[in-house]
């Protein structure tokens, strides 16, 4: 019985490896083809590929970073975020990762805060405007 | 969303035929395509002659024997046409002599002169100096071509009816021509790396007695690739601030 064990554990183990091997492969597929589609502009397949590769392998930080390039591109900014950070969960030493984090937040947060003052100045613009209706009204 | 509201069209590493300056032509017609067809600013200043930047790479006794001269910076106007300092390599013609550069007259021969490009010290200057725009480079094989062999073309008979008919004819021809060669290099004017590159090749063949000047040949296949470079440069928006990876 013991024996039988020790056979199922070290078949298991032995099978382990190549599985992952293969997922990764798999999965290195789907980002391959994922870039080549990018490169062409078809960035909604891209971001299916992607999707389909982070799914087949998990732990793929490439495809995430991708994945995360291609949210960012469709304007998706928290799927992408969150992407990047998974990514670099999975990769703290990647530099170009970490390059590609660093250009989103910079433009994100640009961008953000480029809307929030827009937003303020509309809302200035309205509040003035109102009141420039509101004594016209009133005159 | 793109970080780059400016290119550089720096200059190539051109070879081929003595007929037409792949280098100069090139660097004027993408800035002339990239002023009128694309959002971004184009920077006009001096070709680099990056040959001779690349010899200096290999012989930087000789670079470091030039004078330093200091100019003032650039006051912004990125549009205008702007003095690149002078400490930057490569920028003073006379610094190569011509003796070190050899002839390129095929692919081959570029290949010496190819490692500028993965100098990522030069291109941070460059791209310091400029402001940090998009930087295009690269490398152009503009090469006469000649073939021989059976053509086929359609040729038009009448039968005993009048009647038209096409018909396909095979015939024996010499022609001759050129083949275009570039390799457009994407650089980060912000890091000095290489974000994207890419390859074209375009050809023409004219009856052999036809005389074509090389510079239309030229011309007619740069028009040819145009619009696959411009639309690599609007999806660089993206490629040319993040990588892509495998």
């Amino acid at each position: 019985m013991r024996m039988r064990f020790t056979i199922a554990l070290f078949l298991l183990s032995t099978s382990v490896v190549p599985l992952a091997a293969d997922a990764r492969s798999d999965a290195k597929k789907q980002v391959e083809f994922g870039i080549a589609v990018a490169q062409r502009g078809l960035w909604r397949e891209a971001i299916y590929r992607w999707e389909r590769a982070t799914q087949i392998d998990p732990k793929y930080a490439e495809a995430l970073n991708n994945l995360a390039i291609a949210y960012e591109h469709e304007g998706d900014l928290e799927k992408a975020r969150v992407a990047y950070e998974k990514a670099l969960e999975l990769e703290p030493n990647n530099a170009l990762i970490k390059q590609n984090y660093e250009l989103f937040k910079e433009i994100n947060d640009r961008t953000t805060r480029k809307d929030s003052e827009d937003s303020q100045d509309s809302q200035d613009t309205q509040s003035q405007g109102s009141q420039a209706a509101g004594t016209q009204v009133s005159q | 969303m793109s970080a780059f509201q400016r290119v550089l069209v720096a200059g190539f590493i051109a070879g081929g035929t003595d007929d037409v300056d792949g280098n100069l032509e090139t660097t004027r017609l993408l800035r002339s395509q990239l002023r009128t067809k694309s959002e971004l600013r184009v920077i006009d200043t001096d070709v680099l002659p990056l040959m001779e930047v690349a010899v200096e790479d290999n012989h930087p006794a000789a670079a470091n024997a030039e004078p330093e001269k200091s100019e003032p910076a650039s006051d912004g106007r990125t549009d205008q046409k702007a003095e690149p300092k002078n400490e930057v390599k490569g920028e003073a013609p006379q610094a190569a002599t011509p003796e070190k550069l050899a002839a390129i007259k095929d692919a081959k021969d570029l290949e010496p002169y190819e490692h500028v490009f993965a100098d990522v010290e030069y291109w941070k200057k460059i791209g310091e100096e400029y402001q940090s725009p998009l930087i295009v480079t690269g490398t152009v094989m503009f090469t006469p071509h000649a073939r021989s062999g059976i053509v086929q073309r359609e040729e038009e008979v009448y039968d005993s009816f009048g009647r038209r008919r096409v018909v396909p004819v095979r015939t024996y021809m010499e022609r001759k021509g050129y083949i275009l060669q570039p390799k457009f290099i994407f650089i980060d004017g912000r890091t000095g790396t290489v974000l994207h590159s890419e390859n074209f090749r375009e050809e023409v063949l004219y009856n052999a007695n036809q005389s074509t000047p090389a510079l239309s040949s030229y011309f007619e296949l740069m028009d040819r690739l145009i619009p696959s470079f411009l639309s690599t440069l609007s999806s660089q928006k993206i490629k040319g601030t993040r990588v892509l990876l495998q």
